[in-house]
């Protein structure tokens, strides 16, 4: 058989394949002639037959038939066999293989050869990919080797071990002895090696670390020494003496000082001086500040030394080269929650970085403004963001507006202010902004109550512009379902007011439900607004004639609506001024009070919709009852189901979702008191934000035949607990269970004890005064643990 | 360091060193969408890319991009300054190295690599140093060629 053919000229060969396929052919061409090489178990070519089944692999062919000869090769004496063999193993051999462990035996031996290169070899392919069990197994052989005279095999066994431990950590115990004189080498390969171990150790381990704090006297001298020394040819980089020395160095220094006193005044001294001498012109020297500026961050130093640490990083934040700008960004970001202050001194700068061309620089440059806005650069921060908003990449928007909304809430200076704010984000990025936070705006808006003409007045303008921004148009079609009245009569007083007429209206919020770029929600929205226009506006049969077109829509949603909004037209029309009256303000729950934006950006949930609809709306909802008694037996599907089909369409369908089952946890409902005709309910509800805080509204029914007028609940708990009390649907609990009055508590149990209340009920009855106390004790267990 | 990867404005692989254990399936899919992310990146984005949950820091050198997959703790920027200290090796040991040393002879830049890097971590700070293991080590692999009659084997 012909010698195999060169690893250049296979190279050579395949390079000139013009096309996939004729690589292809080649390639299998080889490999037929390798495998039979194999098979005759040919010594001399082995070597160099690998070797091109290597460069084949790294094509991207199957070369897995070539791993037992690895192994063949490792076990040759020859150093040439040996050096491919090892190759071959650590990209052919990995731990998944069976065959792995077969290696051990050879790196057994190999460990403990004649010549350091072999050694070496040994020692890199163990460092690399070894499995547990061949750590196991070898263990021992590394850790004699990591206390040899020899420094070529010392630096190697060091980060052998490292990758010993990594794979098996019990074994760490057992490197250290060797440990003991590592730093009082001379040699730099071994010192950073060194370090390396001395960290893996220390990061594992808090025994090991309180260990080795003593040597911290040690690591500041060698630090000291790098700085200070001269011109060093072997070690030099741009000037600075070994900064991968240093910056390992560094780094092992914030893992023993950080929550330690001492250590920490230790280094206080060696940092400053790297902070202040290391040369910043190139990178290396920028490297190096920059694990400086971790390190003294991350231990306790002094005030000094930390406000030092962030002018670096402003300073970086000014650097021409990006690569800087982006690790200053990703370091403030770091410590803005704990030096608040010193970062906010740089706030210009990173609010210029917004406007850099790198997507991660502008990201985190986000990222950082909304953690800097407070109440004092509310309205500067604003205008840059929301300039930002309206430049950058779709994949920022969301976010954007989310941070925005959440910041506005937070720092409005002004209603009028947050409102202009929101609608700027609406009509800019009304597509990118979450489905949660159109609740949250309906909110907004309908307890801004002086601001409701203006706040029509322009989202109606702005609907007239563009009527593709869904969310955009649900809060506007929502709002001029509510404040149309308000839109006609130009009464707004922030602005000019505008002129439009009924007739107008109706022609949007109409040409809404027919647009193919309204989603069958936006859609639902703008039934419901033309139907609350009904008691707003004159114009009442053209509203009924467009409700009873819908009344055979195919969206079921619609036709639902549209067919019980007939109901109330045909049947109900005495409660139709009652059921679409205006809103009331709302309560709103805690929202979110972390300062971390970033997080809270993922979190703006709906928790402003679980309890939009407890606190009490009564009539309206006294009278649904009855609706829903009348509709039961009817041809008409009865309507009241809290199915909400989509998360926004509360707010729309909210008259719906008042009828729903007010208990929206899983949390059973009980029954706190019933006695004399009076019987009270008590449905619970976790408030999200703080799982501490039970909600529980009570419901109280009277099934005598006399109402029970000035009725008062109050209600006391143990002093572990804290309550409030808001105010109640009414005071009157109409007889015979026609109605219920509801009333709100919300108790804070930190301490998650379990519930347990006393209530005080006073009414008058037929004429005469009642007045009775009670113990409720049989809370259920999960509204309280 | 998780792994580095050295390939061609063509996206072609040209040397990749693993340090974690992966199957082939995952090494190949890892290495080809970073691979397309990274040639997406236009010239005047900086080094440093967030993906999956690794930091990439990349450099291109002449027609070959050098990318590594460093951990949440890694350096940044030191790891920009091994990246250099590579090619500077490469560069010497070829004298003026360009893509076409690599592709011939990938299995010595491999060698130096291995010299270097053990387990994803620098071994020997000094340039110096590590060329001479590297001079010393071939010097023994023809030591060991010459004593047999066939002569050089592998070239």
């Amino acid at each position: 058989m012909p010698a195999p053919i060169r690893l250049r000229e296979l190279i050579r060969t395949i390079r000139t394949a013009r096309t996939q396929a004729e690589e292809r052919e080649m390639i299998q061409k080889e490999c037929a002639a390798i495998r039979s090489s194999f098979r005759e178990e040919d010594n001399t070519y082995r070597c160099r037959n690998v070797a091109k089944l290597l460069y084949m692999h790294m094509l991207g062919y199957p070369a897995h038939f070539g791993q037992l000869e690895c192994l063949k090769l490792i076990a040759s004496q020859k150093f040439t066999d040996k050096r491919i063999g090892y190759l071959g193993a650590m990209l052919l051999l990995d731990e998944r293989q069976d065959v792995h462990l077969l290696m051990t035996n050879c790196i057994k031996n190999d460990l403990n050869h004649s010549t350091q290169y072999v050694q070496g070899l040994s020692l890199c392919t163990l460092g690399c990919m070894g499995s547990s069990e061949m750590c196991r197994d070898l263990a021992g052989e590394v850790e004699k080797l990591l206390k040899t005279s020899n420094s070529y095999l010392r630096k190697k066994a060091a980060l052998c071990a490292v990758h010993v431990i990594r794979k098996v950590p019990e074994l760490m115990e057992m490197f250290l002895p060797a440990t003991k004189n590592l730093l009082s080498e001379k040699n730099h390969g071994v010192l950073h090696t060194s370090v390396v171990l001395l960290t893996e150790m220390c990061e594992r381990s808090p025994d090991m670390l309180s260990h080795f704090r003593k040597l911290v006297p040690q690591l500041v001298r060698i630090l000291k020494n790098l700085i200070m020394s001269g011109y060093s040819p072997e070690h030099d980089v741009s000037g600075i003496s070994d900064p991968f020395l240093q910056v390992r160095i560094l780094r092992l220094l914030r893992i023993l000082g950080k929550g330690d006193d001492d250590s920490s005044e230790a280094m206080n001294d060696i940092l400053a001086q790297v902070a202040t001498n290391t040369e910043t012109s190139k990178n290396v020297g920028n490297a190096i500040l920059y694990e400086t500026v971790l390190t003294i961050m991350d231990i306790k130093s002094e005030s000094g030394l930390r406000v030092l640490a962030i002018n670096i990083l402003g300073r970086f934040l000014l650097n021409n080269d990006k690569n800087i700008r982006y690790v200053a960004l990703t370091s403030l970001l770091k410590t803005v929650q704990t030096d608040h202050n010193a970062v906010q001194r740089h706030r210009s700068t990173i609010v210029d970085c917004l406007k850099d061309l790198d997507v991660s620089i502008k990201r985190r440059a986000m990222e950082l403004s909304f953690a800097l806005v407070n109440g004092n650069n509310i309205r500067g921060m604003m205008k840059e963001l929301l300039y930002f908003l309206d430049s950058c990449d779709p994949d920022f928007k969301a976010d954007c507006a989310s941070g925005i909304f959440l910041a506005a809430e937070k720092y409005a200076p002004s209603k009028r202010w947050h409102i202009d704010t929101v609608m700027r984000v609406l009509t800019t990025a009304g597509s990118y902004v979450r489905d949660d936070s159109v609740p949250n705006l309906i909110q907004l808006i309908t307890n801004s109550v002086e601001m409701h003409a203006y706040t029509v007045q322009r989202l109606y303008k702005a609907l007239l512009d563009d009527i593709s921004q869904q969310p955009l148009v649900q809060v506007a079609s929502w709002c001029i379902g509510e404040y149309g009245d308000l839109l006609v009569s130009g009464q707004c007083e922030e602005e000019e007011p505008i002129q439009v007429s009924e007739d107008e209206v109706l022609d949007v919020l109409e040409g809404l439900l027919v647009s193919n770029l309204s989603t069958p929600v936006t859609r639902a929205y703008s039934l419901t607004a033309i139907m609350k226009l009904s008691t707003r506006f004159s114009s009442v049969n053209r509203i009924k004639k467009v409700v009873s077109i819908y009344g055979s829509s195919i969206d079921v949603e619609l036709q639902q609506r549209a067919v019980e909004y007939n109901a109330l037209f045909k049947k109900y029309d005495h409660m139709r001024p009652a059921l679409l009256e205006r809103m009331p303000i709302m309560e709103k729950t805690a929202t979110n009070g972390p300062t971390d934006i970033a997080q809270t950006n993922g979190e703006t949930d709906s928790t402003i919709l679980d309890t939009k609809h407890l606190p009490s709306i009564t009539q309206p909802a006294s009278q649904a009852n009855d609706l829903l008694d009348l509709l039961g037996g009817n041809d008409v599907v009865p309507v009241i189901q809290t199915t909400v089909p989509t998360k926004p369409a509360s707010a729309g369908g909210e008259l719906l979702d008042l009828l729903g089952d007010l208990s929206l946890t899983g949390i059973p409902p009980m029954t706190a008191y019933n006695k004399n005709g009076l019987k009270i309910e008590f449905t619970f509800e976790r408030s999200n934000p703080s799982p501490n805080i039970a909600v529980i509204t009570i419901h109280a029914t009277n099934s005598t035949e006399a109402d029970m007028t000035e009725f008062v609940f109050q209600a006391a708990v143990p002093k572990t607990f804290q309550l409030q009390l808001l105010s109640p649907s009414s005071n009157v609990v109409p007889a015979l269970n026609q109605g219920s009055v509801t009333q709100v508590i919300r108790v804070l149990n930190p301490q998650k004890q379990q519930l347990r209340m006393r209530i005080k009920l006073t009414y008058t009855h037929k004429g005469s005064p009642v007045q009775d106390l009670a113990e409720v004790n049989n809370f259920p267990p999960q509204s309280w643990q | 360091m998780q792994f580095m990867l050295l390939f061609s404005r063509q996206g072609k692989l040209r040397l990749q060193k693993w340090y974690v254990p992966l199957s082939d399936k995952e090494k190949k899919k890892i290495t080809r969408e970073l691979v397309q992310t990274v040639l997406a990146r236009k010239p005047k984005m900086c080094s440093f890319l967030e993906w999956r949950d690794l930091k990439i820091v990349y450099k291109r050198y002449a027609s070959l991009y050098f990318c590594c997959a460093i951990e949440d703790q890694d350096n940044e920027l030191i790891t920009l300054e091994i990246i250099h200290r590579y090619v500077e090796l490469l560069d010497k040991y070829f004298g003026s190295v360009c893509e076409l040393d690599i592709i011939f002879n990938f299995e010595k830049a491999y060698f130096i690599l291995d010299e270097f890097l053990l387990g994803g971590e620098a071994q020997e700070t000094s340039k110096k140093n590590v060329l001479k293991a590297i001079e010393q080590a071939d010097l023994l692999q023809e030591n060991n060629n010459t004593s047999c009659s066939m002569g050089l084997l592998l070239s």
